[in-house]
Protein backbone atom coordinates (compact mmCIF):
# COMPACT_ATOMS: atom_id res chain seq x y z
CA UNK A 1 0.00 0.00 0.00
CA UNK A 2 1.03 3.55 -0.44
CA UNK A 3 2.74 4.84 2.64
CA UNK A 4 3.02 8.46 1.58
CA UNK A 5 0.18 10.76 2.32
CA UNK A 6 0.69 13.87 0.36
CA UNK A 7 -2.21 15.75 -0.98
CA UNK A 8 -1.56 18.78 -3.14
CA UNK A 9 -4.11 21.47 -2.35
CA UNK A 10 -4.43 24.16 -4.98
CA UNK A 11 -6.17 27.13 -3.45
CA UNK A 12 -5.22 29.99 -5.77
CA UNK A 13 -7.83 30.53 -8.43
CA UNK A 14 -6.48 30.78 -11.96
CA UNK A 15 -3.73 28.21 -11.33
CA UNK A 16 -3.07 25.72 -14.11
CA UNK A 17 -1.75 22.21 -13.46
CA UNK A 18 0.13 20.44 -16.23
CA UNK A 19 2.06 17.23 -16.72
CA UNK A 20 5.82 17.68 -16.80
CA UNK A 21 7.42 14.27 -17.28
CA UNK A 22 6.34 12.26 -14.27
CA UNK A 23 5.63 15.40 -12.26
CA UNK A 24 2.89 17.97 -11.77
CA UNK A 25 3.87 21.47 -12.84
CA UNK A 26 1.95 24.17 -10.97
CA UNK A 27 1.64 27.28 -13.17
CA UNK A 28 0.53 30.71 -12.12
CA UNK A 29 0.47 33.61 -14.51
CA UNK A 30 2.17 31.38 -17.11
CA UNK A 31 5.15 30.71 -14.88
CA UNK A 32 5.92 27.31 -13.37
CA UNK A 33 6.04 27.92 -9.64
CA UNK A 34 6.36 24.36 -8.39
CA UNK A 35 7.12 20.84 -9.63
CA UNK A 36 6.00 17.85 -7.59
CA UNK A 37 6.87 14.28 -8.64
CA UNK A 38 3.72 12.17 -9.03
CA UNK A 39 5.12 9.33 -6.94
CA UNK A 40 5.08 11.70 -3.95
CA UNK A 41 1.36 12.34 -4.30
CA UNK A 42 -1.79 10.45 -3.55
CA UNK A 43 -4.29 13.16 -4.27
CA UNK A 44 -4.78 16.62 -5.71
CA UNK A 45 -7.60 18.86 -4.49
CA UNK A 46 -8.44 21.92 -6.59
CA UNK A 47 -10.48 24.69 -4.98
CA UNK A 48 -12.52 26.86 -7.26
CA UNK A 49 -11.34 27.89 -10.70
CA UNK A 50 -8.24 25.73 -11.25
CA UNK A 51 -7.31 24.22 -14.62
CA UNK A 52 -5.91 20.73 -15.16
CA UNK A 53 -4.38 19.56 -18.43
CA UNK A 54 -5.82 16.43 -20.09
CA UNK A 55 -2.43 14.71 -20.09
CA UNK A 56 -2.10 15.32 -16.34
CA UNK A 57 -5.57 13.85 -15.82
CA UNK A 58 -4.55 10.77 -17.81
CA UNK A 59 -1.31 10.14 -15.94
CA UNK A 60 -3.00 10.75 -12.56
CA UNK A 61 -5.67 8.22 -13.47
CA UNK A 62 -3.01 5.67 -14.37
CA UNK A 63 -0.88 6.21 -11.30
CA UNK A 64 -3.69 6.18 -8.78
CA UNK A 65 -3.64 9.89 -7.92
CA UNK A 66 -7.19 11.13 -7.42
CA UNK A 67 -7.94 14.68 -8.56
CA UNK A 68 -10.88 16.26 -6.74
CA UNK A 69 -12.51 19.44 -7.95
CA UNK A 70 -14.38 21.42 -5.32
CA UNK A 71 -15.93 24.84 -5.25
CA UNK A 72 -14.05 27.62 -3.51
CA UNK A 73 -15.53 26.53 -0.16
CA UNK A 74 -14.35 22.95 -0.50
CA UNK A 75 -17.68 21.46 -1.49
CA UNK A 76 -17.08 18.49 -3.75
CA UNK A 77 -18.00 18.88 -7.42
CA UNK A 78 -16.14 16.22 -9.42
CA UNK A 79 -13.29 13.77 -9.25
CA UNK A 80 -10.93 12.22 -11.74
CA UNK A 81 -10.26 8.66 -10.67
CA UNK A 82 -8.43 5.93 -12.60
CA UNK A 83 -9.61 2.40 -13.01
CA UNK A 84 -11.03 1.08 -9.78
CA UNK A 85 -9.43 -2.13 -8.65
CA UNK A 86 -11.37 -4.61 -10.70
CA UNK A 87 -12.74 -6.63 -7.88
CA UNK A 88 -16.22 -7.16 -9.17
CA UNK A 89 -16.87 -9.91 -6.59
CA UNK A 90 -16.23 -7.54 -3.70
CA UNK A 91 -18.56 -4.93 -5.18
CA UNK A 92 -21.32 -7.44 -5.74
CA UNK A 93 -21.01 -8.52 -2.13
CA UNK A 94 -21.15 -4.88 -1.06
CA UNK A 95 -24.37 -4.35 -3.05
CA UNK A 96 -25.94 -7.53 -1.65
CA UNK A 97 -25.21 -6.40 1.91
CA UNK A 98 -26.46 -2.89 1.13
CA UNK A 99 -29.70 -4.39 -0.23
CA UNK A 100 -30.21 -6.42 2.94
CA UNK A 101 -31.46 -4.14 5.74
CA UNK A 102 -30.51 -6.44 8.59
CA UNK A 103 -26.98 -7.06 7.28
CA UNK A 104 -26.54 -3.33 6.57
CA UNK A 105 -27.68 -2.59 10.09
CA UNK A 106 -25.12 -4.99 11.57
CA UNK A 107 -22.32 -2.92 10.02
CA UNK A 108 -23.98 0.49 10.40
CA UNK A 109 -24.62 0.08 14.13
CA UNK A 110 -20.91 -0.58 14.71
CA UNK A 111 -20.08 2.58 12.77
CA UNK A 112 -22.58 4.67 14.73
CA UNK A 113 -21.49 3.21 18.06
CA UNK A 114 -17.85 3.95 17.20
CA UNK A 115 -18.73 7.50 16.23
CA UNK A 116 -20.64 8.07 19.48
CA UNK A 117 -17.78 6.53 21.49
CA UNK A 118 -15.35 8.85 19.73
CA UNK A 119 -17.58 11.88 20.32
CA UNK A 120 -17.66 10.90 23.97
CA UNK A 121 -13.86 10.60 24.01
CA UNK A 122 -13.53 14.11 22.56
CA UNK A 123 -15.86 15.50 25.22
CA UNK A 124 -14.08 13.68 28.06
CA UNK A 125 -10.68 14.75 26.80
CA UNK A 126 -11.79 18.39 26.74
CA UNK A 127 -13.38 18.03 30.19
CA UNK A 128 -10.10 16.74 31.59
CA UNK A 129 -8.23 19.75 30.16
CA UNK A 130 -10.83 22.36 31.10
CA UNK A 131 -10.17 24.66 34.03
CA UNK A 132 -13.74 25.97 34.18
CA UNK A 133 -16.01 23.94 36.44
CA UNK A 134 -19.28 24.84 34.64
CA UNK A 135 -17.89 23.79 31.27
CA UNK A 136 -16.49 20.60 32.75
CA UNK A 137 -19.89 19.63 34.06
CA UNK A 138 -21.58 20.44 30.71
CA UNK A 139 -19.09 18.18 28.98
CA UNK A 140 -19.31 15.27 31.41
CA UNK A 141 -23.12 15.46 31.41
CA UNK A 142 -23.19 15.27 27.61
CA UNK A 143 -20.67 12.40 27.72
CA UNK A 144 -22.92 10.56 30.17
CA UNK A 145 -25.94 11.02 27.91
CA UNK A 146 -23.96 9.61 24.98
CA UNK A 147 -23.49 6.35 26.90
CA UNK A 148 -27.25 5.73 26.61
CA UNK A 149 -27.16 6.47 22.86
CA UNK A 150 -24.13 4.28 22.40
CA UNK A 151 -25.73 1.32 24.16
CA UNK A 152 -28.93 1.80 22.18
CA UNK A 153 -26.95 1.91 18.93
CA UNK A 154 -25.14 -1.31 19.72
CA UNK A 155 -28.39 -3.17 20.37
CA UNK A 156 -30.29 -1.56 17.47
CA UNK A 157 -31.58 -3.83 14.71
CA UNK A 158 -33.38 -1.30 12.53
CA UNK A 159 -31.61 1.18 10.27
CA UNK A 160 -34.41 3.69 10.71
CA UNK A 161 -34.09 3.67 14.51
CA UNK A 162 -30.30 3.68 14.21
CA UNK A 163 -30.41 6.90 12.19
CA UNK A 164 -32.61 8.38 14.92
CA UNK A 165 -30.15 7.37 17.64
CA UNK A 166 -27.30 8.82 15.62
CA UNK A 167 -29.20 12.11 15.28
CA UNK A 168 -29.96 12.30 19.01
CA UNK A 169 -26.32 11.62 19.85
CA UNK A 170 -25.19 14.29 17.39
CA UNK A 171 -27.46 16.94 18.95
CA UNK A 172 -26.29 16.08 22.47
CA UNK A 173 -22.71 16.33 21.28
CA UNK A 174 -23.06 19.60 19.37
CA UNK A 175 -25.10 21.26 22.13
CA UNK A 176 -22.08 20.76 24.38
CA UNK A 177 -19.56 21.53 21.66
CA UNK A 178 -19.06 25.20 22.54
CA UNK A 179 -18.01 24.21 26.05
CA UNK A 180 -14.84 22.85 24.47
CA UNK A 181 -13.91 26.30 23.13
CA UNK A 182 -11.52 28.01 25.54
CA UNK A 183 -11.29 31.43 23.88
CA UNK A 184 -13.64 34.25 24.87
CA UNK A 185 -14.69 35.19 21.32
CA UNK A 186 -18.44 34.84 20.79
CA UNK A 187 -17.82 33.95 17.16
CA UNK A 188 -16.80 30.44 18.17
CA UNK A 189 -19.93 29.67 20.16
CA UNK A 190 -22.75 27.67 18.61
CA UNK A 191 -25.44 25.24 19.63
CA UNK A 192 -26.12 23.23 16.50
CA UNK A 193 -24.68 22.29 13.14
CA UNK A 194 -25.60 24.42 10.16
CA UNK A 195 -24.35 23.18 6.83
CA UNK A 196 -26.11 24.83 3.93
CA UNK A 197 -24.74 27.36 4.41
CA UNK A 198 -22.62 27.37 7.58
CA UNK A 199 -23.96 30.28 9.65
CA UNK A 200 -21.00 30.85 11.97
CA UNK A 201 -17.21 30.40 11.85
CA UNK A 202 -17.17 27.15 13.82
CA UNK A 203 -19.68 25.58 11.44
CA UNK A 204 -17.66 26.86 8.48
CA UNK A 205 -14.53 25.22 9.92
CA UNK A 206 -16.30 21.93 10.53
CA UNK A 207 -17.89 21.86 7.06
CA UNK A 208 -14.56 22.46 5.42
CA UNK A 209 -12.82 19.77 7.46
CA UNK A 210 -15.61 17.28 6.78
CA UNK A 211 -15.20 17.96 3.05
CA UNK A 212 -11.49 17.13 3.31
CA UNK A 213 -12.26 14.00 5.29
CA UNK A 214 -14.88 12.94 2.73
CA UNK A 215 -12.30 13.30 -0.02
CA UNK A 216 -9.92 11.02 1.88
CA UNK A 217 -12.65 8.52 2.77
CA UNK A 218 -13.71 8.35 -0.87
CA UNK A 219 -10.13 7.66 -1.97
CA UNK A 220 -9.80 5.00 0.72
CA UNK A 221 -12.98 3.24 -0.47
CA UNK A 222 -11.81 3.29 -4.08
CA UNK A 223 -8.34 2.07 -3.16
CA UNK A 224 -9.81 -0.86 -1.24
CA UNK A 225 -11.92 -1.82 -4.26
CA UNK A 226 -15.21 -0.71 -2.69
CA UNK A 227 -17.90 1.40 -4.35
CA UNK A 228 -17.77 4.71 -2.49
CA UNK A 229 -21.33 5.54 -3.54
CA UNK A 230 -23.12 2.60 -1.89
CA UNK A 231 -23.35 2.90 1.87
CA UNK A 232 -24.96 0.96 4.69
CA UNK A 233 -25.89 3.74 7.10
CA UNK A 234 -26.28 6.43 4.46
CA UNK A 235 -29.02 5.71 1.96
CA UNK A 236 -28.23 5.88 -1.75
CA UNK A 237 -28.68 9.30 -3.23
CA UNK A 238 -27.31 10.27 -6.63
CA UNK A 239 -24.08 12.19 -6.28
CA UNK A 240 -23.59 11.27 -2.66
CA UNK A 241 -20.69 9.01 -1.67
CA UNK A 242 -22.71 6.96 0.85
CA UNK A 243 -19.97 4.53 1.84
CA UNK A 244 -17.36 7.29 2.14
CA UNK A 245 -19.77 9.08 4.50
CA UNK A 246 -20.29 5.86 6.48
CA UNK A 247 -16.57 5.34 6.77
CA UNK A 248 -15.86 8.88 7.93
CA UNK A 249 -18.36 8.80 10.81
CA UNK A 250 -15.90 7.22 13.23
CA UNK A 251 -13.22 9.75 12.20
CA UNK A 252 -15.24 12.97 12.38
CA UNK A 253 -14.78 13.62 16.12
CA UNK A 254 -11.22 12.39 16.32
CA UNK A 255 -9.84 13.96 13.15
CA UNK A 256 -11.97 16.96 12.18
CA UNK A 257 -13.66 18.18 15.38
CA UNK A 258 -10.59 18.03 17.54
CA UNK A 259 -8.53 19.74 14.87
CA UNK A 260 -11.02 22.62 14.63
CA UNK A 261 -11.01 22.97 18.42
CA UNK A 262 -7.21 22.87 18.65
CA UNK A 263 -6.81 25.58 16.03
CA UNK A 264 -9.27 27.84 17.84
CA UNK A 265 -7.95 27.14 21.33
CA UNK A 266 -4.35 27.65 20.27
CA UNK A 267 -5.45 30.88 18.58
CA UNK A 268 -4.08 29.77 15.24
CA UNK A 269 -7.43 30.72 13.81
CA UNK A 270 -9.40 33.76 14.95
CA UNK A 271 -12.78 35.29 14.21
CA UNK A 272 -11.17 37.89 11.94
CA UNK A 273 -10.33 35.11 9.49
CA UNK A 274 -13.99 34.80 8.46
CA UNK A 275 -16.36 36.90 6.41
CA UNK A 276 -20.14 36.93 6.54
CA UNK A 277 -22.12 37.37 3.35
CA UNK A 278 -25.42 39.35 3.28
CA UNK A 279 -27.32 36.03 3.39
CA UNK A 280 -25.62 35.10 6.65
CA UNK A 281 -23.36 32.46 5.11
CA UNK A 282 -19.93 32.45 6.70
CA UNK A 283 -16.79 31.91 4.64
CA UNK A 284 -13.19 31.69 5.70
CA UNK A 285 -10.53 33.84 4.10
CA UNK A 286 -7.52 32.48 2.21
CA UNK A 287 -5.10 32.68 5.12
CA UNK A 288 -7.47 30.76 7.41
CA UNK A 289 -8.05 28.13 4.74
CA UNK A 290 -4.30 27.68 4.32
CA UNK A 291 -3.76 27.33 8.07
CA UNK A 292 -6.51 24.74 8.16
CA UNK A 293 -5.16 22.73 5.22
CA UNK A 294 -1.68 22.70 6.64
CA UNK A 295 -2.88 21.63 10.08
CA UNK A 296 -4.97 18.86 8.52
CA UNK A 297 -1.96 17.52 6.64
CA UNK A 298 0.25 17.70 9.72
CA UNK A 299 -2.35 15.82 11.74
CA UNK A 300 -2.53 13.06 9.14
CA UNK A 301 1.23 12.52 9.41
CA UNK A 302 1.06 11.87 13.17
CA UNK A 303 1.63 8.27 14.12
CA UNK A 304 -0.44 6.10 16.41
CA UNK A 305 -1.07 2.44 17.13
CA UNK A 306 -3.88 0.87 15.15
CA UNK A 307 -5.99 -0.65 17.94
CA UNK A 308 -7.11 -3.74 16.02
CA UNK A 309 -4.07 -4.46 13.86
CA UNK A 310 -1.68 -3.50 16.67
CA UNK A 311 0.61 -1.85 14.14
CA UNK A 312 2.07 1.62 14.19
CA UNK A 313 0.50 3.71 11.49
CA UNK A 314 -0.15 7.32 10.57
CA UNK A 315 -3.50 8.94 11.26
CA UNK A 316 -4.02 9.41 7.51
CA UNK A 317 -3.38 5.74 6.70
CA UNK A 318 -5.95 4.78 9.37
CA UNK A 319 -8.82 5.61 7.01
CA UNK A 320 -7.29 3.37 4.36
CA UNK A 321 -6.84 0.56 6.85
CA UNK A 322 -10.46 0.88 7.98
CA UNK A 323 -11.68 0.72 4.35
CA UNK A 324 -9.59 -2.37 3.86
CA UNK A 325 -10.91 -3.97 7.05
CA UNK A 326 -14.44 -3.24 5.87
CA UNK A 327 -13.67 -4.92 2.53
CA UNK A 328 -12.19 -7.89 4.37
CA UNK A 329 -15.29 -8.15 6.53
CA UNK A 330 -17.56 -8.06 3.48
CA UNK A 331 -15.51 -10.85 1.88
CA UNK A 332 -15.87 -12.93 5.03
CA UNK A 333 -12.28 -12.74 6.31
CA UNK A 334 -13.12 -10.87 9.50
CA UNK A 335 -16.21 -11.72 11.56
CA UNK A 336 -17.26 -8.08 12.13
CA UNK A 337 -16.23 -4.62 11.01
CA UNK A 338 -13.61 -3.60 13.61
CA UNK A 339 -14.35 0.12 13.71
CA UNK A 340 -11.81 2.62 15.03
CA UNK A 341 -12.59 3.44 18.66
CA UNK A 342 -10.43 6.17 20.16
CA UNK A 343 -9.17 5.31 23.61
CA UNK B 1 -11.51 -30.35 -23.18
CA UNK B 2 -9.28 -27.50 -24.28
CA UNK B 3 -9.80 -24.10 -22.68
CA UNK B 4 -11.15 -21.11 -24.59
CA UNK B 5 -9.17 -17.90 -25.00
CA UNK B 6 -11.37 -16.20 -22.41
CA UNK B 7 -10.42 -18.77 -19.80
CA UNK B 8 -6.65 -18.44 -20.07
CA UNK B 9 -4.80 -17.63 -16.87
CA UNK B 10 -1.46 -15.82 -16.64
CA UNK B 11 1.62 -17.99 -16.28
CA UNK B 12 2.70 -15.99 -13.25
CA UNK B 13 -0.46 -17.10 -11.43
CA UNK B 14 1.00 -20.58 -10.99
CA UNK B 15 3.89 -19.13 -9.05
CA UNK B 16 1.53 -17.16 -6.86
CA UNK B 17 -0.52 -20.30 -6.27
CA UNK B 18 2.49 -22.36 -5.25
CA UNK B 19 3.73 -19.62 -2.94
CA UNK B 20 0.33 -19.24 -1.31
CA UNK B 21 -3.19 -20.01 -2.62
CA UNK B 22 -4.52 -16.98 -0.76
CA UNK B 23 -1.97 -14.71 -2.41
CA UNK B 24 -3.00 -16.11 -5.79
CA UNK B 25 -6.67 -15.40 -5.00
CA UNK B 26 -5.98 -11.89 -3.68
CA UNK B 27 -4.08 -10.98 -6.85
CA UNK B 28 -6.16 -12.74 -9.47
CA UNK B 29 -9.64 -13.08 -7.96
CA UNK B 30 -9.77 -9.90 -5.89
CA UNK B 31 -7.44 -8.03 -8.26
CA UNK B 32 -5.39 -6.55 -5.47
CA UNK B 33 -1.75 -5.83 -6.02
CA UNK B 34 0.75 -4.11 -3.85
CA UNK B 35 4.13 -3.16 -5.08
CA UNK B 36 7.10 -3.47 -2.87
CA UNK B 37 10.81 -3.39 -3.40
CA UNK B 38 10.89 -6.98 -4.57
CA UNK B 39 8.26 -6.64 -7.27
CA UNK B 40 9.71 -3.36 -8.51
CA UNK B 41 13.15 -4.91 -8.80
CA UNK B 42 11.70 -7.90 -10.58
CA UNK B 43 9.89 -5.64 -13.03
CA UNK B 44 13.05 -3.73 -13.74
CA UNK B 45 14.99 -6.90 -14.49
CA UNK B 46 12.18 -8.10 -16.75
CA UNK B 47 11.87 -4.83 -18.59
CA UNK B 48 15.53 -5.09 -19.59
CA UNK B 49 14.98 -8.65 -20.75
CA UNK B 50 11.93 -7.65 -22.79
CA UNK B 51 13.24 -4.45 -24.30
CA UNK B 52 15.68 -6.09 -26.69
CA UNK B 53 14.56 -7.77 -29.88
CA UNK B 54 15.89 -11.09 -31.10
CA UNK B 55 19.61 -11.49 -31.68
CA UNK B 56 21.99 -14.01 -33.13
CA UNK B 57 24.79 -15.30 -30.99
CA UNK B 58 26.93 -17.93 -32.72
CA UNK B 59 24.55 -20.67 -33.81
CA UNK B 60 21.83 -19.62 -31.41
CA UNK B 61 18.92 -17.30 -32.08
CA UNK B 62 17.88 -15.55 -28.87
CA UNK B 63 14.26 -14.39 -28.91
CA UNK B 64 13.10 -12.06 -26.14
CA UNK B 65 9.58 -11.37 -24.91
CA UNK B 66 7.91 -14.18 -26.82
CA UNK B 67 4.13 -14.33 -26.32
CA UNK B 68 2.99 -17.77 -25.21
CA UNK B 69 -0.22 -19.67 -24.66
CA UNK B 70 -1.56 -23.13 -24.19
CA UNK B 71 -5.19 -23.98 -24.83
CA UNK B 72 -4.67 -27.49 -23.45
CA UNK B 73 -3.76 -26.13 -20.02
CA UNK B 74 -5.44 -22.73 -20.24
CA UNK B 75 -2.29 -20.62 -19.89
CA UNK B 76 -1.14 -17.34 -21.38
CA UNK B 77 1.96 -15.22 -20.82
CA UNK B 78 5.37 -14.34 -22.05
CA UNK B 79 8.80 -15.94 -22.05
CA UNK B 80 11.78 -13.77 -21.11
CA UNK B 81 14.06 -15.59 -23.50
CA UNK B 82 13.70 -18.57 -25.81
CA UNK B 83 16.81 -19.88 -27.53
CA UNK B 84 16.66 -21.69 -30.84
CA UNK B 85 19.66 -23.86 -31.74
CA UNK B 86 19.79 -26.03 -34.87
CA UNK B 87 21.18 -29.55 -34.88
CA UNK B 88 23.08 -29.26 -38.16
CA UNK B 89 24.67 -26.84 -40.61
CA UNK B 90 21.74 -26.59 -43.10
CA UNK B 91 19.43 -25.48 -40.28
CA UNK B 92 22.11 -23.13 -39.08
CA UNK B 93 21.89 -21.33 -42.43
CA UNK B 94 18.08 -21.15 -42.10
CA UNK B 95 18.60 -19.73 -38.60
CA UNK B 96 20.90 -17.00 -39.88
CA UNK B 97 18.89 -16.01 -42.93
CA UNK B 98 15.19 -16.30 -42.09
CA UNK B 99 13.16 -13.73 -40.19
CA UNK B 100 11.52 -14.80 -36.92
CA UNK B 101 8.23 -15.84 -38.45
CA UNK B 102 9.97 -18.13 -40.91
CA UNK B 103 12.07 -19.55 -38.10
CA UNK B 104 8.96 -20.58 -36.16
CA UNK B 105 7.60 -22.26 -39.31
CA UNK B 106 10.89 -24.06 -39.84
CA UNK B 107 10.79 -25.36 -36.28
CA UNK B 108 7.18 -26.48 -36.65
CA UNK B 109 8.03 -28.28 -39.91
CA UNK B 110 10.99 -30.19 -38.46
CA UNK B 111 10.77 -30.13 -34.67
CA UNK B 112 13.37 -32.83 -34.22
CA UNK B 113 16.02 -30.74 -35.98
CA UNK B 114 15.90 -27.92 -33.42
CA UNK B 115 16.72 -27.44 -29.83
CA UNK B 116 14.37 -24.97 -28.14
CA UNK B 117 15.36 -23.70 -24.68
CA UNK B 118 13.31 -21.34 -22.52
CA UNK B 119 15.25 -19.11 -20.08
CA UNK B 120 13.56 -17.20 -17.29
CA UNK B 121 15.10 -14.31 -15.39
CA UNK B 122 14.57 -14.10 -11.65
CA UNK B 123 15.82 -11.60 -9.14
CA UNK B 124 17.65 -12.90 -6.09
CA UNK B 125 18.64 -16.48 -5.61
CA UNK B 126 17.05 -19.89 -6.20
CA UNK B 127 14.00 -20.48 -3.99
CA UNK B 128 13.57 -23.51 -1.79
CA UNK B 129 10.17 -24.27 -3.34
CA UNK B 130 9.68 -25.33 -6.92
CA UNK B 131 7.59 -22.36 -8.07
CA UNK B 132 10.26 -21.01 -10.45
CA UNK B 133 10.70 -24.43 -12.05
CA UNK B 134 6.94 -24.79 -12.40
CA UNK B 135 6.64 -21.41 -14.09
CA UNK B 136 9.38 -22.36 -16.55
CA UNK B 137 7.77 -25.73 -17.14
CA UNK B 138 4.45 -23.99 -17.84
CA UNK B 139 6.21 -21.86 -20.47
CA UNK B 140 7.54 -25.08 -21.92
CA UNK B 141 4.06 -26.61 -22.13
CA UNK B 142 3.02 -23.52 -24.12
CA UNK B 143 6.06 -23.67 -26.42
CA UNK B 144 5.57 -27.36 -27.04
CA UNK B 145 1.95 -26.79 -27.98
CA UNK B 146 2.67 -23.77 -30.18
CA UNK B 147 5.76 -25.09 -31.98
CA UNK B 148 4.92 -28.79 -31.76
CA UNK B 149 8.38 -29.48 -30.35
CA UNK B 150 9.54 -31.56 -27.44
CA UNK B 151 11.62 -29.63 -24.92
CA UNK B 152 13.78 -31.56 -22.50
CA UNK B 153 15.35 -28.73 -20.54
CA UNK B 154 15.46 -25.01 -19.92
CA UNK B 155 17.20 -22.72 -17.46
CA UNK B 156 16.61 -20.15 -14.77
CA UNK B 157 18.89 -17.15 -14.52
CA UNK B 158 19.12 -15.69 -11.02
CA UNK B 159 20.05 -12.01 -10.70
CA UNK B 160 22.10 -12.52 -7.55
CA UNK B 161 24.08 -15.49 -8.84
CA UNK B 162 24.42 -14.24 -12.40
CA UNK B 163 24.50 -17.87 -13.53
CA UNK B 164 22.07 -20.21 -15.20
CA UNK B 165 20.55 -23.15 -13.38
CA UNK B 166 19.45 -26.04 -15.58
CA UNK B 167 15.90 -27.32 -15.25
CA UNK B 168 14.93 -30.74 -16.59
CA UNK B 169 11.31 -31.08 -17.63
CA UNK B 170 10.79 -34.60 -16.32
CA UNK B 171 7.45 -36.35 -15.86
CA UNK B 172 7.24 -35.30 -12.23
CA UNK B 173 7.72 -31.56 -12.87
CA UNK B 174 5.25 -31.70 -15.74
CA UNK B 175 2.66 -33.41 -13.56
CA UNK B 176 3.15 -30.82 -10.80
CA UNK B 177 2.75 -28.00 -13.32
CA UNK B 178 -0.39 -29.43 -14.93
CA UNK B 179 -1.92 -30.04 -11.49
CA UNK B 180 -1.13 -26.46 -10.41
CA UNK B 181 -2.81 -25.08 -13.53
CA UNK B 182 -5.91 -27.16 -12.82
CA UNK B 183 -5.97 -26.06 -9.19
CA UNK B 184 -5.73 -22.43 -10.21
CA UNK B 185 -8.56 -22.77 -12.73
CA UNK B 186 -10.73 -24.23 -9.97
CA UNK B 187 -9.77 -21.50 -7.52
CA UNK B 188 -10.46 -18.77 -10.08
CA UNK B 189 -13.86 -20.07 -11.10
CA UNK B 190 -14.94 -20.60 -7.47
CA UNK B 191 -14.24 -16.90 -6.74
CA UNK B 192 -13.58 -17.82 -3.12
CA UNK B 193 -10.45 -16.50 -1.44
CA UNK B 194 -8.97 -19.14 0.88
CA UNK B 195 -8.57 -18.11 4.54
CA UNK B 196 -5.24 -16.71 5.69
CA UNK B 197 -2.78 -18.86 7.56
CA UNK B 198 0.08 -16.85 9.00
CA UNK B 199 3.60 -18.23 8.57
CA UNK B 200 7.14 -16.86 8.38
CA UNK B 201 6.99 -16.42 4.60
CA UNK B 202 4.16 -13.89 5.03
CA UNK B 203 6.69 -11.31 6.19
CA UNK B 204 8.26 -11.22 2.72
CA UNK B 205 4.96 -11.14 0.88
CA UNK B 206 4.14 -7.90 -0.92
CA UNK B 207 0.46 -8.39 -0.08
CA UNK B 208 0.81 -8.68 3.68
CA UNK B 209 -0.93 -5.35 4.38
CA UNK B 210 -3.84 -6.33 2.12
CA UNK B 211 -4.04 -9.93 3.33
CA UNK B 212 -3.71 -9.14 7.06
CA UNK B 213 -2.90 -12.79 7.84
CA UNK B 214 -2.60 -12.25 11.58
CA UNK B 215 -6.15 -11.01 12.02
CA UNK B 216 -8.06 -12.72 9.24
CA UNK B 217 -10.27 -15.67 9.90
CA UNK B 218 -9.80 -15.79 13.64
CA UNK B 219 -13.16 -14.47 14.66
CA UNK B 220 -11.61 -11.76 16.77
CA UNK B 221 -13.31 -8.64 15.50
CA UNK B 222 -16.47 -9.05 17.59
CA UNK B 223 -14.40 -9.69 20.72
CA UNK B 224 -12.29 -6.67 19.87
CA UNK B 225 -15.36 -4.46 19.51
CA UNK B 226 -16.88 -5.66 22.77
CA UNK B 227 -13.66 -4.90 24.60
CA UNK B 228 -13.18 -1.51 22.88
CA UNK B 229 -16.71 -0.36 23.65
CA UNK B 230 -16.70 -1.48 27.26
CA UNK B 231 -13.33 0.19 27.84
CA UNK B 232 -14.53 3.31 26.01
CA UNK B 233 -17.59 3.43 28.25
CA UNK B 234 -15.59 3.12 31.43
CA UNK B 235 -12.84 5.60 30.60
CA UNK B 236 -12.35 9.04 32.09
CA UNK B 237 -10.53 10.37 29.03
CA UNK B 238 -8.61 8.78 26.16
CA UNK B 239 -4.99 7.96 26.96
CA UNK B 240 -3.57 7.70 23.46
CA UNK B 241 -3.38 11.01 21.70
CA UNK B 242 -1.29 11.79 18.65
CA UNK B 243 -1.69 15.49 19.48
CA UNK B 244 -0.10 15.25 22.92
CA UNK B 245 3.37 15.41 21.50
CA UNK B 246 2.68 18.72 19.80
CA UNK B 247 0.82 20.24 22.72
CA UNK B 248 3.67 19.61 25.13
CA UNK B 249 6.23 20.89 22.63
Amino acid sequence: MKQHLNTLFVTTEGTYLAKDGMAVAVRMEKKTRLRIPLHNLDGIVCFGRVGVSPSLMAICGESGVTISMTDAHGRFRAAIIGYSPGNVLLRRTQYRVADDPSKSCEIARIMVAAKLANCRAVLLRAARDSRVESRRSTLTTAARRLVTNLEAARACDSLERLRGIEGEGASTYFEAFSAMVNVPEDAFQFTSRSRRPPLDPLNALLSFLYALLAHDARSACEAAGLDAAVGFLHRDRPGRPGLALDLMEEFRPFLADRLALSLINRRQISASGFTTSPTGAVNMNDATRKTLLKAYQVRKQKTMLHPFLQEKTSVGIMIHLQARLLARHLRGDVDAYPAFVWR
Amino acid sequence: MPYTEAELIPLSALQHLLFCPRQAALIHVEQLWAENRLTVEGMHLHRRAHEATDELRGDTRIVRGLALRSLAHGLVGMADIVEFTPNDETRATTLRTTPLRGLFQAVKAEPAAWQVTPVEYKRGKPKSDESDRVQLCAQTLCLEEMLMVKIAEGSLFYGKRKRRTRVLFDAELRATTVAAAERFHQLFSSGVTPPAVYSAKCDNCSLISLCLPKIAGRGLAQQFLNRQFSLALSMEAPRSDPDDHEESA
